[in-house]
């Protein structure tokens, strides 16, 4: 089943990919390991590789727990380079999704906290169990959310409920995060695979180059203005009005039938 | 004339060459720099033909020189190398070369993309002088075209440090005039190609020896080019048709 063994799973089949943290009994806290499992699984999804959509979840009752405190406890005494940590491994990561040239859900299907949160809400689709939770606990050891912890927050809550969270270090309940637009949508707990996997083999039959125009414009807007915006428009859909899936798109519906597209 | 490692197309006066070893990220061979400077000549002796666009593919403009071939090199092959021969060529091509850079353009690629007259990147853009990590230094033009083009400081880091810089800082330095989703740079470097192909060939190639010369004079000689290649034009047809056209309010048709 998977390609890669141990704390990473991957399991691509019909265009869609599942990724599945898998240190079950560590909450899938991130260890150095792992890191490097999770970059190598990455890179096998792309639309040359017929990867047209990307599911990440986590194995057992949590989502993420962020670092794994243990490997950092090893240290105890001398002082860490975390932003070394952050540079190397965690900041490419939440690039590296944000920037995958398909859709990519998440199946938040326990409790996500620190880098956890993070790596969910940098995902495009976010679905949560009703039993998970976020939680920004770096407040209480003298730390800052990071992982684009600080800027997911705040442009998907605004300043007050990403200060209230960040500096408190609550836990946001599922249901409350959807509430507050966090995250798209809380699912019941025994239902939240299979509707994030129906979502996702949906995904991975649509104009994959399209969408992953969508998710362009839709990130560069955050620091475009409205007059940048207008530019990259008028220059991504001169791109998808190339691609062979818009002539499919337009045709089906001219001919009333469902259109097959190819992700090109 | 057919090529290896590159492809050559023309359409409209614009020459397109684009470098197609993109299994090797398009390492800029001797044979690579070869064929890049046989088609610049080519060119250089058409009369249809007015504007140059070098690219790469949409994932990578040239990562470097190659490995291999470098290795080789004593003190002496190094200075008698032909690849001087091939830059210099470029260097000296008069007509206006564009470059359009997706992915990376590092060493000898950074310094391709730094021969060219108008450079646009696209966002995936990486574009650095690494030599430094192999225990060498930039060899065609790198360390006094990227100072020229970025200033002191940023130039040194880069040549000091290897690391590379993205596209928007590409742009914000000077480096590169405009940043493009990838898909779109080279339409968009060839659409100013062609936006240029309407321009007289004459003040085209003045024009360009002037702007190249400021980095070669002090101020008053630079002047004293311009003056005398603006004083030429005067004599020109095509300055004659320009005028023309712009009081008779049509489009220009140069010879």
């Amino acid at each position: 089943m998977s390609e890669l063994d141990n704390t990473i799973l991957l399991d691509i089949s019909d265009g869609l990919a599942v990724l599945t943290l898998n240190r079950p009994d560590r909450l899938n806290s991130f260890t150095a390991e792992m890191h490097k499992e999770l970059k190598a699984a990455l890179k096998k999804i792309t639309p040359e590789q017929g990867v047209r959509c990307l599911v990440i979840t986590g194995a057992g009752r949590g989502f993420c727990a962020g670092q794994d405190l243990n490997e950092r406890a090893e240290t105890k005494g001398s002082t860490l380079d975390l932003s070394a940590s952050l540079e190397k491994n965690y900041n490419p990561i939440i690039r590296k999704i944000t920037q995958l040239e398909v859709p990519v859900l998440c199946a938040v299907n326990g409790v996500a906290a620190g880098a956890g949160s993070s790596i969910a809400l940098a995902c495009d689709i976010v679905f949560a169990a009703r039993s998970a939770s976020f939680i920004q606990a770096f407040c209480k050891i003298g730390l800052i959310p990071d992982a684009g912890g600080t800027w997911l927050l705040t442009h998907k809550l605004g300043r007050a409920r990403a200060l209230g969270l960040s500096l408190l270090g609550d836990k946001l309940p599922a249901e409350k995060a959807e509430q507050w637009g966090l995250i798209w949508k809380c699912v019941d707990d025994d239902k939240l695979l299979k509707e994030v996997l129906a979502v996702g083999k949906h995904l991975a039959t649509q104009p994959t180059k399209g969408l992953s125009l969508i998710k362009r414009a839709i990130g560069a807007s955050f620091t475009n203005s409205l007059s940048e915006q207008l530019d990259l428009e008028r220059d991504l859909q001169g791109v998808a009005g190339e691609t062979s899936d818009f002539q499919e798109g337009v045709a089906a519906f001219l001919d009333k039938r469902n259109p097959t597209f190819t992700g090109n | 004339m057919t090529y290896k490692d590159i492809q050559v197309t023309t359409d409209g006066g614009v020459v397109h060459i684009k470098l197609t070893r993109e299994e090797s990220l398009n390492a800029l061979r001797n044979l690579t720099l070869k064929e890049i400077s046989d088609a610049l000549r080519l060119t250089e002796q058409s009369d249809t033909e007015k504007c140059v666009v070098i690219s790469g593919s949409e994932s990578v403009f040239a990562a470097g020189a190659d490995i291999q071939e470098m290795q080789k090199l004593s003190p002496v092959s190094s200075l008698q190398n032909i690849r001087a021969d091939y830059w210099k060529t470029i260097r000296q091509f008069p007509k206006p070369l564009l470059a359009s850079v997706n992915g990376y353009a590092l060493g000898a690629g950074c310094e391709l993309m730094m021969h060219c007259d108008i450079v646009l990147v696209g966002d995936n853009a990486r574009i650095g002088q690494p030599e430094i990590n192999l225990g060498i230094i930039p060899g065609a033009g790198g360390t006094q075209r990227l100072v020229r083009a970025v200033g002191k400081s940023l130039a040194m880091k880069m040549i000091l440090s290897g690391e590379h810089i993205s596209a928007e800082k590409a742009v914000e330095s000077g480096l590169a005039i405009e940043l493009c989703p990838k898909e779109v740079t080279l339409k968009r470097t060839l659409q100013i190609a062609y936006n240029i192909t309407k321009k007289s060939s004459l003040a085209l190639k003045l024009a360009k020896e002037a702007v190249l010369n400021a980095f070669e004079s002090p101020l008053e000689q630079g002047l004293e080019h311009e003056r005398r290649a603006f004083s030429i034009l005067t004599a020109s047809t095509d300055r004659e048709e320009g005028i023309n056209a712009f009081i008779e309010k049509r489009s220009p048709n140069y010879i």
